[in-house]
């Protein structure tokens, strides 16, 4: 494509004014602007949720959130990546839980505090209906839940965005260990794989594996067996 | 029409849920569960300066517009059985025809997502009842509660502020006229419609029993067999707060406490899941098996 002005954007880094081409991704045309990621990228394919980013676009009020990886930019946008939001993340042992709202309000009270202002489901990346998967732990529907939730990918956009101060990815990880707990059960292929395990089927294997150098590893890897 | 359970009747108050769906099935009355809801919003919607609390309440009554538009329901009408939801979905319902002000608030917070036009009507259970007519409740009753001696108790969220309730703040008859309906025997006391205590169960429990009390003990002093409630909260400090006051109070004896629609599935003989008697304290059992009711 030949080089024109109106192929380009400009884009505000953290302030700082960057014309870049207007098809690449937020985090591309970081990295074409002279930015290295150290944190804040990981799988650069909307999976992993590591590229949380908020911006603004010129002239507009609305703050808006994305991943780095798969929005393009705009002419005119301002741009913060969110590498990492604090959240507090309880321990739990799932073996003892049970599957009831008492739960979710037990290590997540504040959710209670939910005003059903849906900030959250406009915030998220994935088109998730976080604020009714919150509104589903919250009256203790873990099957809810957990299927609303499934997509979710913990970047965090929608704990930062919560006037309520819930970190609505924590509880929809709760929700879907309940469900595989104590509403889908063990299955039995994953009990026979961990007593195959147990029974030490598969430390000769890993020895090998040891022993071999990073060549060696390589082709092994380039060559594995793909099982879809 | 559709029906708002609220996350109570999903939780501590499942009796309230299975009961209520039963009878409403024996009466051939439709209810549809929304699709998707959230909290109605309790209490902190009626503060009137607090728009963001009234968010909730008004997704709910949208969510009922859309289930209208898609041909769910065949009425744009809700009916809840929580006083608390109903008293907070109704109030926010009229703040949205009545308030054109709040109402641009809350449009401009919620933008992109449907408007709420003001055109459901919320009412609650009892009063489908009503419309339903007394007479065709009498007609379902298989068995009849002859004898049975029970206290309608109202709490405050179904009666007031006036213009919101479902009766008469002073002098209610709905629900006199459902138990008489259901051919109880109904006994009038002066607290029917005093406070339970609320949320203060939460913090002081003592408070709560010393006030929830006072109305279990004019219930026992008019005789009563039973106490009908029509509210979770009710319910809760009316029934499982008598632990507190065999406690607080020596020689206090037990009453037991029911939902009205708990005595509809039992006059209606429905099945045992609908009456759903084990998540009530104290326990009904005992006193419904020596009256020949189970």
């Amino acid at each position: 494509m030949e080089k024109n002005e109106q192929s380009m954007a400009t884009i505000y880094v953290m302030g700082k004014k960057h014309s870049v081409p207007a098809d690449l991704t937020i985090m591309k045309a970081m990295e074409y602007a002279g930015h290295q990621f150290k944190r804040g990228a990981g799988c650069r394919g909307g999976f992993c949720g590591a590229c949380a980013t908020i911006y603004r676009t010129q002239g507009s009020y609305k703050l808006q959130g994305a991943l780095a990886c798969q929005k393009i930019v705009e002419d005119g946008m301002y741009i913060a990546q969110i590498p990492f939001s604090p959240a507090e993340k309880k321990a739990y042992d799932l073996q003892a839980l049970r599957t009831e709202a008492s739960t979710f309000l037990e290590y997540y009270p504040e959710i209670s505090r939910c005003l059903s202002c849906n900030t959250c489901t406009k915030a998220c990346p994935q088109d998730i209906m976080v604020m009714d998967y919150v509104q589903a732990a919250l009256r203790g529907d873990v099957v809810e839940a957990s299927r609303l939730s499934f997509d979710c990918i913990s970047c965090g956009l929608c704990a930062v965005r919560c006037p309520a101060e819930i970190v609505p990815y924590n509880v929809g990880q709760l929700a879907r260990r309940l469900y595989a707990r104590y509403v889908v059960g063990p299955t039995e292929h994953v009990l026979e794989k961990v007593k195959e395990i147990k029974e030490g089927e598969f430390d000769g294997a890993i020895e090998e594996l040891k022993g071999l150098d990073r060549k060696a590893l390589q082709e092994r890897y380039n060559s594995r067996e793909m099982r879809v | 029409m559709a029906y708002y359970p609220g996350c109570t009747l999903k939780t501590t108050a499942k009796n309230f849920d299975a009961s209520t769906v039963a009878a409403a099935r024996a009466l051939d009355v439709d209810l549809v569960e929304l699709p998707r809801w959230n909290c109605c919003g309790t209490v902190h919607a009626l503060a009137r300066d607090d728009v963001m609390h009234y968010l909730a309440p008004i997704r709910n009554l949208i969510r009922v517009e859309q289930m209208h538009e898609e041909g769910v329901v065949g009425e744009k009408k809700v009916v809840t059985q929580c006083a608390m939801c109903f008293n907070t979905l109704k109030r926010a319902n009229l703040a949205a025809n009545e308030d054109g002000e709040k109402m641009g608030k809350i449009r401009d917070i919620m933008e992109k997502e449907p408007e709420y036009s003001g055109s459901v009507e919320v009412v609650h259970f009892l009063e489908v009842l009503q419309r339903e007519g007394w007479d065709r409740v009498r007609q379902r009753v298989v068995r009849p509660l002859d004898g049975l001696k029970v206290v309608p108790y109202y709490g405050c969220l179904l009666l007031r502020p006036r213009g919101y309730g479902i009766d008469d703040a002073d002098n209610p008859r709905i629900f006199e006229d459902l138990l008489e309906a259901l051919g109880a025997e109904v006994l009038d006391i002066p607290y029917k419609t005093k406070c339970c205590g609320a949320y203060q169960t939460v913090h002081m429990k003592e408070v709560t029993a010393e006030v929830s009390h006072r109305i279990l003990e004019q219930a026992s002093e008019a005789g009563a067999d039973f106490v009908a409630t029509a509210c979770p909260l009710c319910q809760f400090n009316l029934g499982d707060r008598q632990k507190e006051m065999a406690r607080l109070f020596p020689g206090f004896e037990n009453i037991p406490v029911v939902y009205y629609t708990q005595l509809m599935a039992l006059a209606f003989d429905l099945e045992e899941e609908a009456i759903a008697v084990d998540q009530n304290y104290p326990d009904p059992r005992p006193l419904l098996g020596e009256r020949g009711l189970i």
